[in-house]
């Protein structure tokens, strides 16, 4: 398995320096077919990232600017009526593309990232009567600026909830950094990527992840931690159980990626803080960027059975 | 599955279970039926383990057709047990030369079951038992290795599966044999072999016959009474009684018939039960006289208990009698002729002797006290060792040799009384019998034989008189042993032997039990067993009825407790195998966090402890594949617990 995946994470390594950790739970979110938010400041790589993977994994790709002015019709596409066949023709938005990114989600109205985040659950698109079915795969990576920077309507928790995983880019170390400003323009060496992998490859891929086993006292494992965010006073509420089945499946891509065939706890761990961190509030207040701190001291508190 | 796919440890484990199910059969197959197992099954050994092809099945056809043909030959029949085992014996070797599927290999397994059961024709004793329950135990294990398609399981492992699902089966076996309807006899049926070779006392005496006897210490009855007898060498066992003489031999004679009238009981009498060994006559033995017959038998006009079938298997039975007795006071004039008769002419100088003593004068008695005045005075020598008679025994005996044994003693005793006069007749039997003190049975064993003598005195009926008493007073008193010389005695009865001889008892008693209750378990003692449960008198239909409830009870309890062993498996055997490694890791310095994952601590630990870096790392990829990973196995299991012991 890692030797059809491996050359993606050295090819997406080569534009993106330094975050290889951040790079293997974005495979693994799509080998999951999750979507996956990234929460970081303007420039740090959010974009890069997401279409350096398009170009690598050899899909076609769409990028969608949020603003508060952005109309559900501008991502899903609209009808118009075509003179020559005399009949309303639809065309499809930017949101019928395998890999979207969805910029500075956090800008829109809550209408607008409501269009998309239905399509993200649904797979599919319904508009003015007809349900048209997304392609495949299909992987929505949003970016959001830090919730207290100026003019963005939050995602409501009901929303974050869609995401598979929320991961930070952070900044680069300072040999990284130095590498990153000593090489050529990013937009100019995405272009000269080419496709490492075959779009049949991935979806058989995606199937495969399915197939990892888990076993009775992994799901002990899991209940446990799901059990202390409902009992632990550290958290508002609880992990759901959709939490749950996405800590899973994240897992599942985890030890998939690892090349084994069955999860074991080291995978939980690895991927808890992007699945659990954005599912997750302290009492103390509002999930600030180090929330995925809180997942950590789950981790470090919950034996493993 | 091809020859390839049967794994050599398979393989070699079916023909281990053959050989050891047919190795018993070695003894009383003809010869060559062995020799051609042994080289098939050794053939088809090299066959496997060289990967060669298997012989193709014309080559069988005519291999099993000259088994069948020499079977023949050698028994002259197709018929019959012998036959029969022979036939399964040559037909089983031939079937593991064309063992090519999965099926094949169980067909093999399970006849090899049933051969095991086919050894009881021959042998039902305590270590033909137990070495059938070690070959069902290697058959099982094999059975349960050839069900591992992938992976090799561990000896170990299936030995001790075998042996827990033979332990799961043993409540059902109880159940099965207690509860099953019984019939009367042998469960089988089948004609028993060698009925002639079988010692014990017959219905003649010569000189020499009983002291033959006497080297013997096959058992020829058991006795458990309800109050222990004070002095067990000195009950007397009646056994035939014998009329006709010939002048060498003494032979039964009289007209068997029922008696008419009881014996007279005197004292206190003895109740006891007696389980007697088959000998293929018709008597039973009882203490000198038995007062009641039981089922089955009944007592002649001379006291003796005789049964109306042969005894061609272990027999028990309840029995009576009285030591003090008084019989045939009123014994017919015909029969008191026929007690008098001798050949005519007999041993001259014995009946001279008897002349004088008669010119003398005095009463019956006075010629019996004479008569064994004699034997106690003069130069009479009891031994088991006696020279030859040759023409004429009693006056060679009387007047020559002057050394004998009971018999020669009985004998000459009775010709002498006969010759006075005085109505006499032998009586054979046995006397005494050693007590077991493990559970309290008198064993009476052949070289307890004894013969007597009775006299029949007016006013006093029949008499006994033991002119071995006379000769060898210790011999009556203490026992054989104690009368003949160390050297002459039965090797059992020797001092020297003493540990043997306690180790001999308590292997009697094993034995005994056995024969009581597992192969002498029949519809009486199964009758007596139920109603010790309240359930006397339960038809065998109602019989079937407990035994199918009682088996869904047993077949319940056991899937009951093993479905609370799963459940109680708290920490499971991986769990433990770890944990341990844990705490050894910790004895170290490196104590795995309770959040830990396995992965990350053998990691951890390799980095700390290089020198224990792979056992670490096999002990934690075993570890996640049992715990976390779709396949365990036993022999994974093993393989965790072998790496951790090496840590410890």
């Amino acid at each position: 398995m890692s030797n059809r995946l491996s050359p993606v994470f050295t090819q997406v390594g080569r534009i993106i320096l330094g975050k290889e950790q951040q790079i293997r739970l974005t495979v693994a979110c799509m080998l999951a077919r999750g979507h996956l938010l990234i929460e970081d400041l303007p420039g740090m790589g959010k974009t890069t990232l997401a279409h350096a993977l398009a170009r690598t994994l050899g899909l076609d790709f769409q990028r969608i600017q949020f603003t508060s002015d952005l109309l559900p019709a501008d991502i899903l596409g609209v009808s118009v009526f075509d003179r020559d066949s005399s009949s309303f023709k639809f065309h499809p938005g930017p949101v019928f593309s395998q890999v979207i990114l969805a910029d500075e989600v956090n800008r829109a109205t809550p209408k607008a990232q409501s269009a998309l985040l239905e399509a993200m659950e649904e797979h599919q698109v319904t508009t003015e009567g007809a349900t048209r079915p997304l392609p495949e795969p299909f992987f929505v990576i949003a970016t959001q600026n830090p919730s207290h920077q100026v003019g963005t309507f939050p995602l409501p928790e009901s929303q974050l909830d869609r995401f598979l995983m929320r991961i930070h880019l952070g900044y680069p170390d300072a040999a990284a950094e130095r590498a990153l400003l000593e090489s050529r323009e990013r937009r100019d060496m995405i272009s000269d990527l080419t496709p490492v992998i075959a779009t049949p490859d991935l979806l058989d891929l995606q199937s495969q992840v399915r197939e990892v086993f888990t076993a009775p006292a992994l799901l002990d494992y899991v209940q446990a931690l799901i059990r202390y965010t409902r009992q632990s006073s550290d958290f508002v509420n609880g992990l759901s159980p959709r939490a749950g089945l996405a800590v899973l499946n994240a897992a599942r891509a985890w030890a998939f990626m690892d090349d084994r065939d069955e999860i074991v706890p080291e995978d939980v761990q690895a991927v808890l803080p992007s699945v659990a961190g954005h599912r997750l509030y302290p009492v103390t207040g509002y999930p600030s960027l180090g929330s995925g701190q809180l997942a950590e001291r789950l981790i470090a508190d919950v034996p493993i059975p | 599955m091809t020859v390839r796919d049967l794994s050599l440890a398979n393989l070699s484990a079916i023909l281990i279970s053959l050989a050891m199910v047919i190795a018993p059969h070695a003894v009383h197959l003809p010869a060559w039926i062995p020799a051609l197992v042994a080289v098939v099954l050794l053939a088809r050994f090299y066959l496997g383990w060289r990967h060669r092809r298997l012989p193709n099945k014309f080559l069988l056809i005519v291999v099993a057709l000259a088994g069948v043909a020499g079977i023949a030959l050698s028994y002259r029949t197709l018929y019959g047990r012998d036959v029969g085992v022979a036939m399964l014996t040559v037909m089983m070797a031939l079937k593991v030369m064309e063992m090519t599927r999965p099926r094949d290999t169980m067909v093999v397994v399970l006849l090899a079951y049933f051969l095991v059961v086919t050894n009881f024709f021959y042998s039902q004793s305590i270590p033909t038992a137990l070495y059938m329950l070690l070959v069902v135990w290697v058959i099982t294990a094999t059975m349960i290795g050839l069900q591992y398609r992938a992976g090799k399981p561990r000896l170990r492992a299936v030995l001790r599966h075998a042996a827990m699902m033979i332990l799961q089966g043993v409540p059902i076996m109880l159940a099965l044999f207690l509860l099953f309807p019984r019939v009367q006899g042998p469960l089988w049926g089948l004609p028993q072999i060698n009925y002639s070779a079988k010692s014990g006392l017959s219905d003649s005496m010569s000189p020499g016959d009983v002291s033959s006897l006497s080297l013997s210490d096959d058992v020829a009855f058991r006795a458990l009474f309800e109050n222990q007898p004070e002095k067990p060498a000195q009950l007397y066992w009646r056994g035939p009684v014998l009329w006709n003489y010939d002048g060498r031999t003494w032979r039964a004679g009289m007209n068997l018939t029922a008696a008419g009238s009881k014996a007279e009981n005197l004292g206190a009498p003895l109740r006891y039960t007696i389980t007697m060994e088959s000998h293929d006559r018709y008597w039973l033995f009882a203490v000198d006289v038995p007062m009641i017959a039981p089922q089955g038998a009944y007592i002649t006009t001379d006291y003796q208990l005789l049964s109306r079938r042969i005894v061609r298997e272990r027999l028990r039975y309840d029995m009576q009698s009285s030591p003090l007795y008084r019989i045939g006071i009123d014994e017919s004039p015909g029969t008191l002729r026929f007690a008098r008769r001798l050949p005519p002419e007999a041993s001259p100088r014995a009946r001279a002797l008897v002349a004088q003593w008669r010119a003398q004068g005095g009463s019956d008695r006075d010629i019996v006290t004479r008569a064994l005045t004699m034997f106690r005075e003069q130069r009479f020598l009891y031994t088991l060792e006696p020279p030859k008679l040759d023409a004429d025994p009693v006056d060679q005996f009387l007047f020559e040799t002057r050394s004998g044994f009971c018999e020669h003693y009985a004998s000459a005793f009775t010709f002498l009384m006969r010759a006075a006069d005085i109505p006499a007749r032998v009586v054979t039997g046995y006397l005494g019998g050693e007590a077991n003190p493990v559970d309290g049975y008198i064993i009476v064993r052949q070289s307890d034989a004894h013969a007597w003598s009775e006299v029949w005195l007016p006013g006093e009926g029949w008499v006994r008189v033991d002119p071995t008493a006379a000769v060898s007073p210790l011999r009556i008193e203490r026992g054989l042993a104690a009368a003949v010389p160390e050297t002459e005695r039965p090797l059992l009865a020797r001092n020297r032997f003493d540990w043997l001889k306690e180790a001999r008892y308590a292997w009697d008693a094993v034995g005994n039990t056995w024969n009581q209750w597992v192969l002498g378990y029949n519809p009486d003692r199964q009758t007596r067993f139920l109603a010790q449960f309240g359930l006397a008198e339960v038809t065998w239909q109602n019989m079937v009825i407990i035994l199918i409830a009682v088996s869904i009870l047993i077949i319940l309890a056991l899937s009951l407790s093993l479905l609370f062993r799963i459940n109680a498996q708290r920490p499971d055997p991986v769990q433990r195998a770890y944990l341990a490694y844990c705490a050894a890791m910790a004895k170290r310095g490196a104590t795995r966090k309770p959040s830990e994952g396995p992965r990350d601590f053998a990691a951890r630990v390799s980095m700390q402890f290089p020198e224990v870096r792979e056992t670490a790392h096999k002990v934690s990829e075993l570890y996640v594949s049992l715990r976390y990973g779709k396949e365990g196995g036993c022999d994974k299991l093993q393989e965790l617990r072998d790496a951790v012991r090496t840590l410890r």
